[in-house]
C-alpha cells in the first residue's frame, strides 16, 4: 500500500512539474504569444475579442503571476482549455483533440503495444537459447534497426509500397476521403490499410529495444539460482522458461515500457507527419506551424498525462505481480 | 599523481595502466560490433574534416546546376529540384550532424555525470531532491517540449538546438550513474580512501570516476545517438535553421519538395541513410561496450554450442 501511495505522490508532483514548465516557458521565452496572437488574428478580430481569447488562454498580462498560474493550473484540470488561435482560428481546443485524439490512440497505442509483446516474446526465446541461430543473428539486426530514424523508415516504406508499387498502400491520411465513414465494413478495411505503413513504421523502430532488454533481463535471470534448483527439481524447460525465468525477467521491462513511452511519443510525431496522419502528433505539428500556443500547451499536457498515467497504470501491474516491490514499501 | 609521475620514465617495465588501455583496445578490434561501428563512425570524421577532398563542388546550397538531374558520372547522387548537387549536400553536411551528435553528448554526459554522481555521494536530501529531478526529467515526453522550446526561442539556430537537446538528454544517463555509484558508496577502497583523509572532491574523481569510466562511455555514446535522431528529427520538422548545410536540413528540403514522389527519392533516402549509418555506428559502439563491461552478455563461442 506504501508502494502503491508513493507512486501516486510522485505521479501528482510529476504533473504538476510539468505542467508548471507548460505555464512559465512562454513568459520566460523571447517572443512574447501576445505578438504573435496579434500579427496572425491582424484584421480578423476584434481587440475585446482578442483579449477575450487570450483571458480563456490564461494569459491576464495585468494580473499578477500567482493569480495567473492559479487559473491556469484551475482551467487545464476543468478542461477549459481555450480556443485555438491556429489555423482553426476560434474554435474550441477540446474539440479539436478530441478529433485527433482517437487516431493517435489506435495507430501509435496498438502498434506500440504489439511491438513491447513481440519484442518480448523474441527476447525470451533469444535469451534462452544462448548462442542458437536466434541468438547470434538477433541482437545486431535489432541494434541497427534500433538506432533507425522513425521518418526515415516511414519515407522508405512509401518508397517501397507506395511510390514504386504505384500506390500499392496509401501513403497519407487516415481513410480514403471518397469512402463515407461509418461502421462500414468498407471503411474499416480503408483505415486499416492506411494504417499498415504507419504502423508499421512504429513497430519497426520500436521492436528492436524490447527484443535487447528482453534478452539481456532473460541471460541474468537465467544464472539465478532459483532456475538451477527448478532444474534440480526437475522440472520441464518449458516450465522454468515460461513461469520462472521469463515472469521474473518480464518486470524490469514493464516498468520499462511506461518510462519509453515518451520517446513513443516522439517518434509518433514524426511518423504522423510523415505520414500526414491526423492525429495528435501531426497536430502538434500544425500548432507549431502556425504558432498556436493554446493548442501547443495543451497538447504538451496531454502527452506528459499520457506517459504519467502509464508509468502508474505499469507501476500498479508491478505491485501486482512483484509481491517484492509490496514487501519494501 | 605522483605515484603515476615517477613510474612513467623507468621506461623498462610498461606501467601497467598502459597495458590495460591496451586491453580495451583489443577487446574492441575482436568485437565484431564495436569494429563496424568504429569504421562507419571513422569514415564520417574523416568527411566531417576535410569534405573538400570528396567533392569538387565549393558551395553546395548554391543553386549553381541544372535543377532535378538523374545520377550521372558528373553528379553521383543527381540534384536537387532546386539545383544543387545532393553529393555534395552529403559530405558538406556530415559536419554539422557529426559536430551536433558529439558536442551534445558530451555536455549531455557532464551533466549525467555531475548530477549523478553528486546525488549518490551525497545522499540524504540531496539525493532525494535530485532524484527527484531526473525522475522527472526522464518521465516527461522530451520531443513535444523541444519542438515547443525551438519555437518559443525562435527557429533556426544551431545553438538552440544545442542547448534544447543536452537539457533533455541528460537524465537518463544520470539515472543509471546514479544507481551505479550507490553500488559503490560503502565499497572498502573508497572507505579506505576516507580513512587516508583524502579530500571529497579526489575521492569522486580520482577513485569513484575511473571505476565507472565504461558506463560513462556508454552513457556518452547513447547520448549522441539520442542526438543524432533528435537533431535531423527536428531539423526534418523544420526547426532548424534552414539555410545551414547538414542530413536534416537535406531531409527538410526533400519533404519540403516533394522528394519522394517527384522522382528524386535520392535526396531525401540518402540523408537519411547517413543519419541511420551515424547512429547505427554509435549503436554497435554502445552495444559492444556493454558486451566488453558484462562478459555474460557476450556472444557464446561456436565450440560451446557444439559440444
Amino acid at each position: 500500500m506504501r508502494y502503491v501511495l508513493r507512486r501516486l505522490g510522485f505521479f501528482v508532483l510529476t504533473l504538476w512539474a510539468a505542467l508548471t514548465i507548460n505555464f512559465f516557458i512562454p513568459r520566460f521565452m523571447p517572443g512574447s504569444p501576445l505578438q504573435a496572437l496579434r500579427a496572425r488574428t491582424f484584421n480578423k478580430l476584434s481587440p475585446a475579442a482578442l483579449e477575450e481569447m487570450l483571458t480563456s488562454f490564461g494569459y491576464k498580462p495585468h494580473e499578477n503571476v500567482g493569480v495567473q498560474y492559479l487559473d491556469y493550473l484551475g482551467h487545464m484540470f476543468t478542461g477549459n482549455w481555450g480556443v485555438s488561435i491556429g489555423s482553426a482560428l476560434g474554435e474550441p481546443i477540446t474539440k479539436i483533440v478530441g478529433q485527433a485524439l482517437p487516431w493517435t490512440l489506435g495507430l501509435v497505442g496498438v502498434a506500440t503495444v504489439l511491438a513491447f509483446l513481440a519484442g518480448s516474446v523474441i527476447g525470451v526465446l533469444a535469451g534462452w537459447r544462448r548462442g542458437g541461430t536466434l541468438d547470434s543473428i538477433l541482437p545486431s539486426v535489432f541494434v541497427v534497426t534500433s538506432a533507425l530514424p522513425y521518418f526515415w523508415v516511414g519515407l522508405l516504406l512509401i518508397l517501397f509500397f507506395s511510390v514504386w508499387t504505384g500506390g500499392w498502400l496509401p501513403s497519407d491520411f487516415n481513410y480514403d476521403s471518397s469512402v463515407q465513414p461509418g461502421f462500414t465494413p468498407e471503411f474499416i478495411l480503408d483505415v486499416l490499410r492506411h494504417a499498415i505503413l504507419p504502423g508499421l513504421t512504429i513497430f519497426i523502430t520500436a521492436v528492436g529495444g524490447w527484443v535487447l532488454t528482453m534478452r539481456n533481463n532473460m541471460i541474468t535471470t537465467l544464472a539465478e539460482d532459483y532456475i538451477r534448483m527448478g532444474r534440480a527439481k526437475g522440472l520441464t524447460n518449458r516450465k522454468i522458461m515460461y513461469q520462472y525465468a521469463a515472469r521474473n525477467a518480464f518486470l524490469p521491462n514493464l516498468s520499462g515500457f511506461a518510462m519509453s513511452l515518451g520517446f513513443v511519443i516522439s517518434g509518433a510525431i514524426l511518423v504522423e507527419y510523415v505520414f500526414n496522419y491526423p492525429g495528435l502528433g501531426y497536430l502538434l505539428y500544425n500548432a507549431v506551424q502556425n504558432t498556436d500556443y493554446p493548442l501547443m500547451q495543451v497538447l504538451f499536457m496531454l502527452f506528459t498525462v499520457a506517459v504519467l498515467v502509464s508509468v502508474l497504470l505499469c507501476d500498479f501491474a508491478t505491485a501486482w505481480l512483484d509481491p517484492r516491490s509490496r514487501a519494501k514499501g | 599523481m605522483t605515484a603515476l609521475l615517477t613510474t612513467s620514465p623507468s621506461a623498462t617495465a610498461p606501467p601497467s595502466p598502459r597495458r590495460r588501455g591496451g586491453g580495451i583496445l583489443r577487446a574492441v578490434l575482436r568485437n565484431r560490433k564495436a569494429l563496424i561501428g568504429l569504421v562507419i563512425f571513422g569514415v564520417f570524421t574523416v568527411l566531417a574534416a576535410v569534405p573538400q577532398l570528396f567533392t569538387s563542388v565549393t558551395e553546395p546550397n548554391k543553386l549553381a546546376f541544372p535543377p532535378a538531374l538523374p545520377p550521372s558520372a558528373e553528379h553521383w547522387l543527381g540534384t536537387t529540384s532546386l539545383g544543387q548537387d545532393i553529393w555534395a549536400q552529403l559530405v558538406y553536411g556530415t559536419r554539422q550532424s557529426l559536430v551536433i551528435a558529439l558536442v551534445a553528448g558530451f555536455f549531455a554526459t557532464v551533466l549525467s555525470v555531475l548530477v549523478g554522481i553528486s546525488a549518490a555521494y551525497l545522499g540524504g536530501l540531496a539525493d532525494d531532491v535530485f532524484s527527484m529531478i531526473i525522475n522527472i526529467f526522464l518521465i516527461i515526453p522530451t520531443f513535444p517540449l523541444i519542438i515547443i522550446l525551438a519555437t518559443y526561442a525562435g527557429k533556426g539556430t544551431t545553438t538552440v538546438v544545442l542547448v534544447v537537446l543536452v537539457v533533455t538528454g541528460w537524465s537518463y544517463g544520470a539515472n543509471q550513474l546514479r544507481a551505479q555509484a550507490l553500488s559503490l558508496r560503502n565499497r572498502d577502497f573508497l572507505e579506505s580512501a576516507r580513512v587516508r583523509g583524502e579530500r571529497r572532491s579526489y575521492i569522486i574523481l580520482a577513485e569513484m570516476l575511473p571505476t565507472m569510466t565504461s558506463l560513462i562511455v556508454a552513457n556518452f555514446l547513447g547520448a549522441a545517438l539520442y542526438s543524432v535522431l533528435t537533431a535531423a528529427g527536428l531539423q526534418f520538422l523544420g526547426l532548424g535553421d534552414p539555410n545551414s548545410i547538414s542530413w536534416g536540413t537535406m531531409l527538410y528540403w526533400s519533404q519540403n519538395q516533394q522528394a519522394l514522389q517527384s522522382g528524386m527519392p535520392l535526396w531525401s533516402i540518402a540523408p537519411g541513410l547517413c543519419v541511420a549509418l551515424l547512429g547505427v555506428s554509435f549503436a554497435l559502439l554502445n552495444y559492444a561496450f556493454d558486451e566488453i563491461g558484462n562478459p555474460a552478455l557476450r556472444p557464446v563461442r561456436r565450440r560451446r554450442a557444439a559440444a
